[in-house]
Formats: structure tokens, C-alpha cells, sequence
């Protein structure tokens, strides 16, 4: 299979956080380059890869890669009396992407809905300017009342957005979840790649789950493996309009290498040579506040761990059309596996060296 | 003097090796140990001769101070803040950039050219530059680096009688106390952390915390004492001068009632002037380490400071002086008491 | 129960200082279980042995309140807010240090529309500073003045949120015949700001389950924002809130532990608003975790309203997870 084929897949993947047993699932079939794979308490997918070719010494370094498989989605508050489905977010939602998005409720079974609000014919003019407010939006499952709905949804129920992925020109595809499926389809291309190359490293490549509402599957994940390297791989925001150049990585040049204090420099400065030394082009991402993803929790895990950042560059974050290049998935991919395969054991204990 | 190197020195969150290699070099003769860890906190300890109650006093090393973003095509710089700095204190004023301290300067639209509405609005960070006047982009990339970060030039003096003025009081106070502190001998253990990434969420102290375990914490902090015209006296946080402040609930932490207490005693007992600050607002070290494993007894102790977070903050010799007494009379107390808590 | 309750939230226990609350409880429960024993930050942990699987039940002792910042010269006293606190609902209300100082609150002139606590005030009736000094001090803490009312079925009091929660387990431990499973009943402190004793209570014990009792806002009076959870409707099982998602298993448990023994429950999603399932669940490498939810109307005001009925399906909730096998966890 290939990325695009992958990413595919992930995208349409069904899997909102706290529930994202189907992605759990779906990896445990397809991700064959693992010597092991685990389920933690709350559900982390951790497969695990060991050395590869690493001669008699005995050094193994344990890196982490993280990369969420939970998506944002929509979670059902209320059936009112007429069939409407009222909801809540889980995760961040700008709420004017939602109207008159197609949507699938997963109940007892999968039920198809649409997203409406009122019309904007019995509206007056100056409530068109506005945006709709959240509450003021439901699901429209196409039954008449809540009692025939009775057996087929509970209010707790999820939601996710009718996406197929839309294959653009150039290198381009859009979806739903690609923050963070892109990092998940990293993971498996880079173990794909690792397990070819001597490495002395073990690697545990974990598609956390939670990220969405606050890196709480990277929290507890990094507690039980203590790594000695942990590196998050997620969506950063890419170029488009209306938005300043100098806070976006531009789509098709690479990966974003994090900068800033939730990075820890000599990691910086390996990854840049690494993607210099074998010509893959990047962007750097400074960043003055530890940033939104796993990597933020995996750094402060008991006595701290070293951590980096590497960001697929992604438009439109959060919304049901995000739009990524995939032969960025696949240099992101590239670099990452050098740098694993280049890890030595000097490099990984002078990283408590200040 | 101590203050003064430690004041001056250069060091914003996740990039605290100038402050770090300093302290160090102070406290070399001081302590048993000092190591470092993943984040670049510095921990020390000296070992004395009981086995506890094990005490650790934190400080943290970092400054709030300026990212450079981008390097825009003029040559000018684009940067946002690094740790909470409010964007009015930043117009025309002068300072170093990176690792060779690159002079510069944030300007501002003369006021010739500005319209009288102008001025009443506050520059936002993003109408802001510094300017290292190189003439075009391939130029200024030649002396710095995106992910640089840009500090103040104040000079640190003293001045009117007891007072001193200088950059980063939060928290070179706290540092200078805490190395002093440590000048002294005692029979319990005492760790002396030097924290990273305060300023950025508390970042260090925790892994620190984790990794010494101790049976009690004080955090040594530079605060906001808001005792200046225009603000009324109930909104007075702390006043300059009126002694080291002991916080009785922050944002991050309300810190043991036993040990503000205790604390409160041996302040009175000694005849050493102490206030409690009187604000709730803001976060420290505390909350971190209070939260770490099955929980730590934790107190503040905090100096004084007006216009903190800007270029120029002031404290007072007298308080800084009675705040290490305070904590040293602490510590002897602990020893001849043990840790009954 | 109601003699139960009204000793609970009749007590003095603000964020940060709820020793009282923690020896009353302890008469209440000490010779019940095999252990208790109070930690670092003054979590009481009651502890029942057992070969099973170890749960951790948690519900808060602390409630919200004020702290004292400045006292002027005519012997007003400025403070600030210990946790969530409406100022709407403190309009004239009174407060109580621990010491019985009564203080009512007032505030500065101005639209009600721009009232924030800075403009706000304490009035102990105390003519000047000297006289307001001798009974109270910067840094005192204080908590809503409010008595108990019995309404029958239901019940109003302040801070219900959560001596409820305490209530249902001191209760849940004198009904405790039997269990084979290792139970960890935590009172806990410093919830309203965070979370915090919970945080710390859990890592000293690491849990193969745990569950918080708690209250949960209803969305059954007038114009109310919306929300499917009524008073009287049961005990409420949370999927979610802003602090957890309820781990899948746990919610699965609750649900047929519910309907198995017939106790009547309601499903909760909450928009705002967290229990110390948000801190229990991220222990370490993880604790499947749930909340167990007390309807309650007003939550945060001096007049808290929950059904003598759904506080009684809790308590039968608890016993029946205490029973369980817990196989799957």
C-alpha cells in the first residue's frame, strides 16, 4: 500500500477521542514492520520495533514517537422531542464549518444526518451576517420523534463528519482527520523504512489517543515507557491566505522542525543536519509556547525526557477539509528514520548534559 | 556582585545556558553535587549529616524575553514574546539578540508623522519590529537565527538608598537568594534547584521535584508589588520594602497553611518584617512540585518587585537581605525540630 | 441520611483547609474500614482491604470560597475568589471564618453588568481597622453562610457540591457488608482549584479503576441551557466533561450494573466543568476511570438543590460496583 492509499484509509477511519478502537484496530492489522504491539489502560496503540542490527554492545536507546489517532468530532447532548439530535464538541470545532456538513452518527449502528440550522429565508437580514452559534445547530437523522429513535441513539452517542478523501492536483488530498492521521501515517512509514536499516534504538511508535483534549493518551503512554528520546509527530499550520507567512510552513516543502523551549536543542540541531546531510527539505517552526500536541506532555514525564517536534504541514486545521501534500508524509517519514538509524549512544547520554 | 552578574545575564526559557553556567560556577564550592537534566534544570545538593527531613528550594533560572519569528526581506526582525510581557513596555527600547548579543532596537512611527488617535492605541506585538539595521534579509541572516531570543540591555545599579533597578528580577532574586542560602553549612539535606521554562508553564520544577523526592519544598520567586500611584492601596499585591512576602494562594497553589505558619513564627520570633502577599492572581514553581508524586509540603517566599516582566523592575536590598535570613532561620529550625509535619 | 447530609455541608471546609470536614468524616467511617490515614495534602484515604481489584472512590471535601487580601482603615475587608465563584450569587450574601466572624458582602457603585470582585467588599461590623483586625486577618479564608433547608424529597444547601459526594460514600461504607475487591474511599481537598488532592491521592495508590462521585449541573428549569440531565431522574452516569471522557468499559459498567439491579440512572454529557476522574484517569500509565453524578441545580450558589431519590440511587450504585468482580478491568 502506499502513502496515499494509507492516508486514505486513516482519514476515513472512524475514531474521536476516547473511542478510538477502530483506528486501534485497523493498525494492529496493517502495520506488520512491529516486533510487538500493546494496548495501554487507556487504549495507546504502542508498537514497538527493536534494534535492528545493533552488534554485541548492549546500548539501546528507547525512542518515542507519538502521533494521535483520535479525531474531533461531535458528541450528542440531547434528542428532542421531534428527532433532532442537539450536540456538543470533543476537541476544538470553529462551528461555522459545521452547517449543512453531511455527518454519521454512530449509535447502535451507523446512522447517516445532516447538519442543519434555521433557513436563512425566514431569517432577518442582520441574523445572516451572523454566524450560527453552536446551540442553535442540530442533527437532522431524518426520524419524526424521539421515541422512534429510542433504540438507535443515547445521548453520549458520537458523531463524525462524512468525509471521503478528495484527491487535488499536484501532490495535494483532502480529509477529515488528517490531523493527526498524517502523523500516524508517518509512524508507519518510518517503521517500514526502519526495519530495513541497522538501528540500535528500540522504537515505540505510539498512536496515542486523547490528544484532541489535552494530550492525555501522551501523559499516561510516555509514564509507562520512560523513553530516552520522545518525538511527536503532528499537523502544523500551513500556508493560505489571511493568515501572517511567518506562522505557517509551506505545503510540499517538507516537514516543520519545532523550535522553542518544548524542544530540546541538540535534537533541533540533529534533525536539521540530518535532513541537510540527505537533501530533504524542511521549514522551521518557532514556536514561544510548548506547543498544542503530545509533545508538550511527553517532555515533563517524570525526571523529563528530551523532545522534538516534527509538524506535516496542513491547511485548514480542524475543519472537514484539511489539505495536506502527501509526499510531505513521506519526507517527514525519510528524516525521521535517519535520524533513528543515525542515533548513537554518545549523542543519547549527552542529552542530559547542559 | 552577585545580583548584578545575575541580573545581566542572558538567559529566556529553554535557552538558560548563560544563567546556568554562572550559577554554576558559583556554587561549585558550595555543594556536594550539581548535575543537570533532560530540561537543563540545575540540581544541587549538600548532603549534610542527618538524613532528613530532606528540604529542596527551588528558583528558576529563566527570563521572559523575545523569540525571532521570521527574518522579514528588510532586514528587520519579527518576534513575539517568550513567557507573558505586556506589548506597551516594549516600544522603543534597545536589545541584544542571540548567542552574540547583536544590538537592536524595537521602534516605533515618530510621533511627526502620527495622527493624534494614534497614540491612544496600544502598539500590538504585531506592529513591532527590531531593527539590528541590516539592510536586507540575507544580511540580518547572517548575524542571527530564527529561534533566537532577544533580551533587555538594562544595566543593573543601585539606587536611592536602598533600592536596586534591573532586568529579570523574576527570577535572578530568587537565584541570588537561593545561592546565598546555600553559602551556609546545615546537617539536613538541602537540594538547591535552579529551574528552566518557569515562565513558559512551570516546565522544570516538576521533573525536578520527581527527581530529588523531597519531604518539604520552598519556592524562592520575584513578585509583582503593585505599591505605586494609580493603583488603589487595596490592589497594593505587595509593597517594596515592607519585608519578603509569603504567598497564601496563587494561582498554581495554595501553599501548605503549616509551613506559611511556621514560616509567620520564626519571622516574628526573629524579628525579621514579613507581609503576605495580598493578590491571588499568577502562577509559580510551587504549583508543580506541591503536585508531584503523592504530594509536597510547599511555601513561597517571595521578594517585592515594581514593574515586574517589564526591562526595568525594582526591589529592595533590606527585603532581599531579611529574605535569606528567613529562609536560613527556616532551615535551623528544621534541624534541631526535624520535619514534624 | 438527611441528619447525614446536613452535618456535611453545615461544616466549615473552604479549598486549601478542610480539616473539619476531615475528622467528621473520619468519626463517621474509623471503625468501618481497616485504615485511615491522611496524606500530603490532606486527602483522608479510608482504606478496606480486599484480594480483588483496587478501586479508587473519590468525592471532594473542599467547597468554594473567599480569601481575605486587604483590610482597610474603616475595617472593610477586599477579597478575592477560592475557586468558581459567581458574584451574582454573592450580592449580599453573608460569609464565616473559621473563627464564627460573620461578614456580609457588598460592593462599590456602578452597572451590575460590570461587577467583578475587585468592587466588591466584606463588612464584619467592625468600625476600623484595630476592631476588624481582632477578628479576622489578611490571608483568612471564609465560606458561604447559608443553613440547611428540607424540602422533602429534595434538599438545599450550600456547598452540596460535593459534601453530597462525601455523603454518598460515608453512607456507601456503613451499608458495605461485604466486598472481595481492594477499596480505596478518598476524601478528597483542593478539588475546586484544580483537581489537586485527587492528583496526588491516586499516584500513592495507581487504581485499577476509578470513580469520582460528584454533581452535575440538570437542564430542567426554566430556560435553562441545555442539557438532558433532571432531578429525579436517577443517578447520572457522565460520558463526558471538559476534565475526562469517560473510559468506554466504565460507562459500559455503570450501565448494566444500573440496569441489573434495577437503580435508576440517566446518561450525562457535560460542557464545562470537571471531577477528580480528571485527574484519577492520567495516574501514571493510565486508570480506566468514570464519574458517578449527583443531579444538582444551582450548582455554585448558596442554595445547591438535589433529590433525596437520585442521591439514594448513587449510593446503591456505588455498593453494586463494590460487589462486582470487575473482571474486565
Amino acid at each position: 500500500m502506499d502513502v496515499k492509499e494509507i492516508l486514505a484509509n486513516l482519514s476515513e477511519g472512524t475514531g474521536i477521542s476516547g473511542y478510538e478502537h477502530g483506528l486501534a484496530d485497523y493498525l494492529e492489522q496493517h502495520c506488520p514492520w512491529a516486533d510487538e504491539i500493546r494496548q495501554d489502560k487507556l487504549g495507546n496503540l504502542i508498537m514497538v520495533q527493536r534494534a535492528r542490527n545493533a552488534a554485541e554492545q548492549p546500548y539501546r536507546p528507547k525512542v518515542m514517537l507519538a502521533a494521535h489517532m483520535d479525531e474531533i468530532g461531535l458528541i450528542i447532548t440531547k434528542i428532542d422531542d421531534e428527532g433532532f439530535l442537539r450536540f456538543s464538541t470533543v476537541g476544538g470545532i470553529d462551528q461555522r464549518v459545521l452547517l449543512a456538513q453531511e455527518v454519521i452518527v454512530h449509535g447502535k449502528t451507523d446512522l447517516p444526518g445532516v447538519i442543519g440550522a434555521e433557513p436563512p429565508h425566514v431569517q432577518d437580514p442582520n441574523e445572516r451576517s451572523e454566524a450560527v452559534p453552536m446551540d442553535e445547530l442540530y442533527i437532522d437523522v431524518g426520524y419524526d420523534s424521539k421515541e422512534q429513535l429510542a433504540e438507535l441513539v443515547r445521548v453520549g452517542d458520537l458523531a463524525t463528519i462524512n468525509r471521503k478523501v478528495v484527491h487535488l492536483g499536484g501532490s495535494l488530498m483532502a480529509g477529515k482527520a488528517m490531523d493527526d492521521r498524517a502523523g500516524v501515517a508517518v509512524m508507519l512509514e518510518c517503521l517500514k523504512a526502519l526495519a530495513t536499516m541497522n538501528h540500535i534504538a528500540d522504537v515505540y511508535a505510539v498512536a496515542t489517543v486523547q490528544e484532541e483534549v489535552g494530550y492525555r493518551g501522551a501523559i499516561t503512554s510516555a509514564f509507562g515507557i520512560v523513553p530516552d528520546i520522545g518525538i511527536a509527530l503532528d499537523v502544523g499550520h500551513g500556508d493560505m491566505p489571511g493568515v501572517p507567512e511567518y506562522l505557517t510552513i509551506n505545503l510540499g516543502n517538507g516537514p516543520g522542525i519545532a523550535l522553542g523551549p518544548h524542544v530540546h536543542p541538540s535534537l533541533h540541531k540533529r534533525l536539521v543536519q540530518t535532513a541537510k546531510e540527505w537533501n530533504i527539505s524542511y521549514s522551521l517552526e518557532p514556536a514561544t509556547r510548548p506547543s498544542g500536541t503530545d509533545a508538550y506532555a511527553i517532555q515533563i514525564t517524570q525526571a523529563g525526557i528530551p523532545t522534538a517536534l516534527l509538524s506535516i504541514p496542513l491547511r485548514y486545521m480542524h475543519t472537514p477539509v484539511e489539505t495536506l501534500n502527501w509526499d510531505d508524509v513521506r519526507k517527514t517519514a525519510r528524516l525521521l528514520a535517519q535520524f533513528i538509524a543515525e542515533l548513537d549512544q554518545e549523542f543519547v547520554e549527552g542529552l542530559k548534559c547542559f | 556582585m552577585l545580583l548584578k552578574r545575575l541580573s545581566e545575564a542572558c538567559g529566556g526559557p529553554g535557552q538558560e545556558g548563560e544563567v546556568r553556567d554562572l550559577i554554576r560556577s558559583e556554587v561549585k564550592d558550595l555543594v556536594d553535587q550539581a548535575t543537570t537534566d533532560a530540561l537543563g534544570n540545575l540540581i544541587t545538593v549538600k548532603n549534610g549529616t542527618k538524613a532528613g527531613p530532606k528540604v529542596m528550594i527551588a528558583a528558576h533560572m529563566d527570563e521572559v524575553a523575545l523569540m525571532i519569528m521570521s527574518i522579514e526581506k528588510s532586514g528587520l526582525l519579527k518576534f513575539h514574546p517568550i513567557g507573558g510581557i505586556d506589548p506597551r513596555v516594549l516600544v522603543a527600547k534597545t536589545v541584544v539578540v542571540g548567542k552574540n548579543r547583536v544590538p537592536g532596537v524595537i521602534g516605533s512611527k515618530p510621533i511627526h508623522l502620527q495622527r493624534p488617535e494614534e497614540r491612544r492605541k496600544a502598539l500590538g506585538v504585531e506592529e513591532l519590529y527590531i531593527d539590528i539595521g541590516a539592510a536586507k534579509k540575507e544580511e540580518a541572516e547572517r548575524l542571527v537565527n530564527i529561534g533566537d531570543l532577544a533580551y533587555f540591555t538594562t544595566e543593573f545599579a543601585t539606587i536611592g538608598p536602598d533600592k536596586f533597578k534591573g532586568k529579570a528580577l523574576d527570577d535572578r532574586v530568587g537565584c541570588a537568594m537561593l545561592i546565598d542560602v546555600l553559602r551556609d553549612n546545615y546537617q539536613i539535606p538541602v537540594y538547591g534547584a535552579f529551574t528552566v521554562q518557569e515562565e513558559v508553564g512551570l516546565r522544570g520544577a516538576g521533573t525536578a521535584a520527581y527527581q530529588i523526592q523531597p519531604d518539604l519544598a520552598l519556592v524562592l520567586e520575584g513578585t509583582t508589588a503593585a505599591d505605586v500611584p494609580e493603583t488603589p492601596k487595596h490592589k497594593h499585591a505587595t509593597t517594596v520594602g515592607k519585608g519578603p512576602c509569603l504567598t497564601v494562594m496563587d494561582s498554581s497553589v495554595i501553599p501548605d497553611p503549616r509551613l506559611v505558619a511556621k514560616l509567620m513564627q520564626l519571622a516574628h520570633k526573629h524579628n525579621i518584617p514579613v507581609q503576605y502577599r495580598r493578590n491571588t492572581a499568577g502562577g509559580t514553581d510551587a504549583g508543580k512540585i506541591q503536585q508531584t508524586g503523592t504530594g509536597i509540603p510547599v511555601a513561597v517566599i517571595a521578594l517585592p518587585c515594581r514593574y515586574i516582566h517589564s526591562p526595568v523592575a525594582i526591589g529592595s536590598q533590606t527585603d532581599y537581605d531579611n529574605a535569606v535570613k528567613l529562609v536560613k532561620v527556616f532551615l535551623r529550625s528544621l534541624e534541631e525540630e526535624g520535619g514534624d509535619q | 441520611m438527611k441528619s447525614l447530609i446536613k452535618d456535611l455541608v453545615e461544616s466549615w471546609g473552604p479549598t486549601g483547609f478542610e480539616t473539619e470536614v476531615t475528622e467528621k468524616i473520619r468519626a463517621y467511617i474509623a471503625d468501618r474500614v481497616d485504615e485511615c490515614t491522611v496524606d500530603a495534602l490532606g486527602n483522608l484515604i479510608a482504606h478496606k482491604k480486599g484480594s480483588g481489584k483496587k478501586v479508587m472512590f473519590s468525592a471532594h471535601m473542599d467547597e468554594i470560597g473567599i480569601v481575605v487580601t486587604y483590610i482597610d482603615d474603616d475595617g472593610f475587608l477586599r477579597f478575592s475568589n477560592v475557586g468558581g465563584l459567581n458574584v451574582l450569587t454573592m450580592l449580599g450574601g453573608r460569609v464565616r471564618f473559621a473563627n464564627g466572624t460573620i461578614g456580609v458582602i457588598g460592593r462599590e457603585k456602578g452597572d451590575l453588568k460590570d461587577l467583578t470582585i475587585d468592587k466588591m467588599f466584606i463588612d464584619i461590623g467592625a468600625a476600623n481597622k484595630e476592631e476588624a483586625e481582632q477578628k479576622v486577618s489578611v490571608g483568612d479564608f471564609a465560606i458561604c453562610h447559608r443553613e440547611f433547608a428540607d424540602l422533602g424529597q429534595r434538599l438545599v444547601a450550600k456547598s452540596m457540591d460535593d459534601r453530597i459526594g462525601c455523603a454518598v460514600l460515608v453512607e456507601a461504607i456503613r451499608r458495605l457488608d461485604h466486598s472481595d475487591n481492594d477499596l480505596y474511599f478518598v476524601f478528597s481537598t483542593q478539588e475546586e482549584v484544580g483537581l489537586r488532592g485527587a492528583r496526588t491521592a491516586a499516584y500513592g495508590i495507581d487504581p485499577d479503576l476509578g470513580i469520582a462521585i460528584d454533581v452535575t449541573r440538570t437542564g430542567d428549569t426554566p430556560e435553562a441551557p441545555r442539557m438532558d440531565v433532571s432531578l429525579g431522574k436517577g443517578a447520572a452516569i457522565k460520558v463526558k466533561d471538559a476534565s475526562v471522557i469517560a473510559h468506554p468499559k466504565v460507562k459500559q459498567l455503570m450501565v448494566r450494573l444500573a440496569k441489573a439491579n434495577r437503580i435508576k440512572h440517566q446518561l450525562e454529557v457535560l460542557e464545562a466543568g470537571g471531577t477528580d476522574a480528571g485527574a484519577i484517569h492520567l495516574t501514571k500509565s493510565g486508570v480506566p476511570s468514570g464519574t458517578i453524578s449527583i443531579p444538582c441545580r444551582y450548582v455554585h450558589s448558596p442554595s445547591e438543590m438535589v433529590d433525596l431519590g437520585d442521591v439514594e440511587n448513587c449510593v446503591e450504585l456505588v455498593l453494586a460496583i463494590c460487589r462486582d468482580p470487575l473482571a474486565e478491568f
